[in-house]
């Protein structure tokens, strides 16, 4: 096994040699392109269309969290509160929900009639973004002072609090009758997405839609990347491997991590934000502690840290949720005599995905470099090569 | 009870020396008194206004009866004292692992439900029911619960051999996250077991009967019956970790894994004990809560797990008098809270403290200091 496996790895450096240098840009340029011209291919509301809607979306998110839990390294099992942040900025800024305002910005014709907050769709993104990077500066600063599980802990509370307060924001008055939620009535009739020159979006049409959610994919793609680079991607690694050298080391600790919480949640508003105006309502039937799980499970069996990783593993999990179970596999318990559905398990088959992600290849489908080297330290062929390198008292450390 | 700050090396960069000394001595303070303060606010808060204000005991012939005394407190604690005790058994197998492997193990709330389910499961085989005589119904559920805890005792070790046996090596993540997995397992199982709500089952005991009154407040047959199975099965557990070999062993385990294993202990037997032990004691818990709430559902072990993770934080992690200090405690707030702000709202103010706790006394109330909370 690990003889084939350093085979491959060097057909792939000789490959990667003979190619030329503009080669990786000519891929992410047809990759792109490949992404702009795919919903010409299907029934513009076919179920596929949709399925993909929300698997794009949901790789915003698990890259969102990926820059806190892959990153950072601080394990975030509340992230459902940035999607219910991010969904409750739509609400608010883009509905009647607030009916005795009257607020119109860049809106189209019929929602510029209606009571209510009503912001161009990009303003409430924007909103959404500086809403949840606040939000994630408020999460942060408990666990400044703690690592590992408790920090986990603290998270889960904070996103459970969250989603208390959605399911119950129906009985806190915020002034004029209003109140600060609708709880599971959720908040409907939200806008649908208005541009000057393409008009509202509507759901018979769904390549709007999905090409708004490539756009913002696009977006913090290419932010994920640069941050990776930067100098505060290499602090919050730094962080990551050892906390206490790195602060040694001059890293400020507390703008690191705080950035690293506020960066990550305001891509989950992001999305939130879509997923609010894609679902026609805000629901705080949504926000359950399974979703951070879910996300999690993204970043995870795409490979922690990977920024490639996140996006895989947040297209694979948007497609087994919305496509295969429901749509091809739901049945298949029914064929082997047992009386459920695929859909009502489905926690628990991402449970099953998790443990037997992390049993057999802890380091995740497209694992970043660095966090292979860690994992695989043990594993003969990693072995092989480092005596190779550094002599036989070499040893990773 | 030194400082954190004193004993540990503090990861945070230590602030000037001249604003460090106010700001020093604001934390330390905070840090021994502040979580006592807010555990105490709510009680005594709620005691005053009883007091002062009164509150409505009932309706007689249309009109509201206003009491001025403490007697709806004492209801309150009664009610808090034995659902914490509960919790109490729940976080105890919290406490034990983290405090052995340093994982919190996240499946073990749903190892209690699980519990409940196979004590429910085995009222019917044993034919347990509303019109069973006394005394068959306390051999029966005798049996339940030996049964139950053995059930639940060994689906632990099972989870622990093969989701974190294997991760023993890999980076603490792994492992959490395996254990994550494992409760959406879990919580499925039941799932398909018993359906999506929940269900009713048998008031065996007629928890609500009250025995007898202190001071106005009623106590009920369900209060006893949480108090005759966890006081005995905790001086049970203490005993066995104090006094036996194998408690020893786990003592030495917890302290340094490395150590222990030159001393020539089973590092790996002793890690599977510690979940026999936890599993058994959620399995008792899950009888008695099924006895208790009479009703069952696969979402319970969920909540009750956070709610149990909790009340071992606050007690100090690691530490099985401070597990069952913290599950009192808990289960007092949120008795407070449910019959004060409603139910709905009893969740977030768990959590709250939950935060409080690890912003003010990250080692909790009788916890020493790990390096995790340092």
């Amino acid at each position: 096994m690990s003889e084939l496996r350093a085979q491959l790895r060097e057909w792939r450096k000789a490959v990667e040699k003979r190619l030329p240098p503009w080669s990786s840009r000519a891929m992410a340029v047809s990759l792109i392109a490949i992404g702009i011209v795919l919903p010409f291919l299907f029934s513009p509301s076919s179920a596929f269309m949709n399925a993909t809607i929300i698997a794009v979306a949901y790789a915003v998110m698990s890259l969102g969290l990926n820059v806190v839990v892959g990153f950072a390294g601080l394990l975030d099992l509340g992230y459902v509160a940035f999607y219910a942040l991010g969904a409750y900025s739509l609400g608010w800024l883009g509905s009647g929900f607030f009916f005795k305002a009257q607020v119109h910005v860049g809106v189209s014709p019929v929602a510029s009639t209606l009571p209510g907050v009503h912001l161009n769709f990009i303003l409430i993104l924007i909103a959404a973004a500086l809403i949840c990077a606040g939000a994630g500066v408020v999460i942060g600063l408990p666990t400044l002072r703690l690592r590992g599980d408790y920090i986990a802990i603290v998270t889960l509370a904070f996103g459970e609090i969250i989603a208390v307060v959605a399911v119950n924001g129906q009985s806190v008055p915020v002034g004029g009758g209003m109140t600060l939620t609708a709880g599971n009535l959720g908040i409907s009739a939200v806008d649908a997405p208005y541009f000057p020159g393409i008009g509202s979006f509507n759901l018979l049409n769904l390549r709007p839609w999905y090409w708004l959610i490539f756009a913002i994919l696009l977006v913090v793609l290419f932010v994920n990347l640069r941050l990776r680079d930067s100098r505060l991607g290499r602090a919050w690694i730094a962080l990551r491997e050892d906390e206490v050298a790195a602060v040694s080391m001059g890293i400020p600790l507390v703008r690191t991590k705080l950035l690293a919480y506020s960066i990550g949640a305001a891509f989950g508003g992001m999305a939130g934000a879509f997923f609010g105006a894609y679902y026609t309502t805000v629901n705080a039937t949504q926000f359950q502690f399974g979703f951070s799980i879910f996300i999690l499970a993204m970043v995870i069996i795409g490979g922690l840290g990977s920024i490639w990783g996140a996006v895989v593993g947040g297209l694979a999990l948007g497609y087994i949720n919305n496509y295969l179970i429901p749509d091809v596999l739901n049945n298949l318990p029914s064929k082997f005599g047992f009386n459920f559905q695929l859909t009502s398990v489905e926690f628990g088959i991402f449970g099953f995905l998790l443990v037997i992600m992390m049993v057999l290849r802890p380091q995740g489908l497209i694992p970043e470099r660095r966090r292979r080297l860690e994992l695989t330290a043990g594993i003969a062929a990693e072995d092989a090569q480092l005596v190779e390198t550094q002599g036989p008292a070499g040893g990773p450390t | 009870m030194e400082p954190v700050e004193t004993t540990t090396i503090s990861p945070t960069p230590s602030p000037p020396a001249v604003a460090a000394r106010p700001l020093a001595a604001v934390r330390r303070f905070a840090g021994r008194w502040g979580l006592i303060a807010a555990l105490a606010a709510l009680p005594i808060y709620y005691g005053i206004t009883d007091l002062t204000n009164g509150y409505q005991a009932g309706v007689v012939a249309g009109h509201a009866v206003i009491h001025h005394d403490l007697a709806k407190l004492g209801v309150n604690f009664a009610t808090g004292l034995s659902n914490g005790a509960i919790w109490a058994l729940i976080a105890i197998g919290y406490t034990l692992v983290y405090g052995i492997i340093e994982l919190i193990n996240f499946a073990h709330g749903d190892v209690f439900m699980i519990g409940s389910f196979t004590s429910v499961g085995l009222w019917a085989v044993l034919g347990l029911g509303l019109t069973t005589g006394a005394l068959g119904l306390i051999g029966g559920l005798i049996v339940t619960l030996i049964i139950a805890m053995i059930v639940t005792g060994s689906l632990n070790v099972l989870i622990e051999r093969v989701a974190y046996r294997p991760l023993r090596s890999a980076p603490k993540l792994a492992a959490l996250i395996t254990a994550v997995g494992f409760s959406f397992i879990l919580q499925n199982v039941g799932l398909l077991w018993r359906g999506g709500s929940p269900q009713s089952v048998p008031d065996l005991i007629r928890a609500q009967q009250p025995v007898f009154t202190i001071a106005g407040v009623p106590i009920l047959r369900g209060y006893i019956l949480v108090f005759a199975v966890m006081i005995p099965l905790v001086f049970a557990l203490t005993w066995f970790i104090n006094r036996t070999r194998a408690g020893r062993a786990m003592r030495a385990t917890a302290q340094d894994p490395e150590a222990a294993r030159l001393m020539g202990i089973n590092v790996n037997a002793t890690i599977s004990l510690t979940f026999l032990l936890g599993g058994m004691l959620a399995g008792a818990a899950g009888l008695v809560y099924a006895l208790y709430e009479t009703n069952i559902w696969y979402f319970q072990g969920f909540k009750a797990g956070l709610i149990a993770f909790t009340a071992a934080v606050m007690g100090g992690i690691g530490n099985v008098r401070g597990a069952v200090l913290g599950g009192l405690i808990i289960g007092v707030i949120q008795a407070l809270t449910d019959s004060r702000l409603g139910p709905q709202w009893t969740e977030a103010v768990v959590f709250g403290y939950l935060i409080a706790i690890m912003v003010l006394r990250p080692r909790g109330l009788l916890g020493e200091e790990t390096r995790e909370a340092g």
